[in-house]
């Protein structure tokens, strides 16, 4: 069984680290729909490639990968709502781990949107 | 339509979360003597009415404002009475809800358990203001998950810290490869 003494390690080196860290308002804010509608198409891969990215990348101190609830758009879903301070929101919509990748890539990191993706680009009747 | 019973996990225990749960905890229980798989989710949320109970499993009876159906429990339940299990939930206002689902295992038409382990990490890095208690056993063996021992050993030292993060999905991975041999069902 894994054990706990391998977390104690991890505590003691992080706690330097974190203490230096407060609540970031300049963090670019990436939420997930996660409810019915957003687990049963498919989010948590996209949840997961998100926040596994952002922690690969080093990123973790500019971007803040989070989930929330049904926005009431289910037939679009899954769907990412990108939130940049000063900026428009950002919806994207039927969101895959791909699709999410290059939205990282493009977007959160080079800051070009991803028009193709996004609500404002989908036909809606 | 869910494609795992860990999604319906993940989805009925975001309810929890969302009733204000401070603790949830989750088991999953294979049996394959007695042929069943037991999941209960039970929290200390704010509960149900005996009204809201009775309605609960209708698709079209939802408390949120943002749509009109609510489709998390009624798939929950028909996943787990398709395979001739059974489906239960007691809840008291202010004590919190307990569900039980029971699947047959060797039914054709159970879905698979799925990716429990990231399902698991899933809710207990996103939701760090709730404790969870997670028990997997299989065939009598188990583990727990208890997230107040990893948050007594961390202190001020965040789930979403990847170092953390990876502990607990490795914690997951490898005390369920140990408990059921890597048995996929």
């Amino acid at each position: 069984m894994k054990s706990l003494a391998e977390l104690k390690a991890i505590r003691e080196k992080m706690q330097s680290q974190v203490s230096l860290r407060g609540e970031d308002h300049d963090h670019i804010r990436v939420m997930v729909g996660m409810a019915t509608c957003g687990i049963a198409s498919g989010a948590r891969p996209v949840l997961t490639t998100l926040s596994n990215l952002v922690q690969e990348k080093n990123l973790t101190d500019k971007i803040a990968v989070t989930q929330t609830g049904c926005i009431g758009l289910c037939q679009y879903e899954p769907i990412v709502e990108v939130m940049e301070p000063g900026k428009d929101k950002v919806t994207y919509i039927k969101m895959t781990p791909e699709k999410a990748e290059e939205v990282l890539e493009r977007h959160l990191i080079g800051g070009h949107v991803v028009e193709k993706y996004t609500l404002s680009s989908a036909d809606i009747k | 339509m869910m494609t795992e019973i860990s999604l319906n996990i993940l989805d009925v225990a975001e309810n929890s979360t969302r009733a204000k749960a401070s603790l949830v905890e989750i088991t999953v229980d294979a049996d394959f003597s007695a042929d069943q798989l037991t999941v209960t989710i039970a929290d200390n949320g704010c509960g149900m009415t005996p009204e809201q109970v009775e309605r609960v499993t209708d698709p079209f009876f939802t408390s949120r404002t943002t749509r009109k159906v609510g489709l998390g429990v009624p798939f929950f339940k028909l996943a787990a009475e398709s395979t001739g299990g059974s489906f239960s939930i007691q809840s008291q206002v202010g004590a919190g809800t307990t569900v039980t689902a029971v699947f047959i295992l060797s039914h054709i038409d159970r879905m698979p358990l799925g990716d429990i382990s990231s399902t698991i990490h899933t809710l207990v890095v996103y939701h760090p203001e709730t404790d969870f208690v997670y028990r997997y056993r299989y065939n009598g063996r188990e583990f727990t998950l208890d997230t107040r021992e990893f948050k007594e050993i961390l202190g001020d030292v965040p789930f979403s810290e990847p170092e953390v993060s990876a502990y607990i999905l490795d914690f997951l991975n490898e005390n369920k490869l140990e408990t059921d041999g890597g048995a996929v069902y």
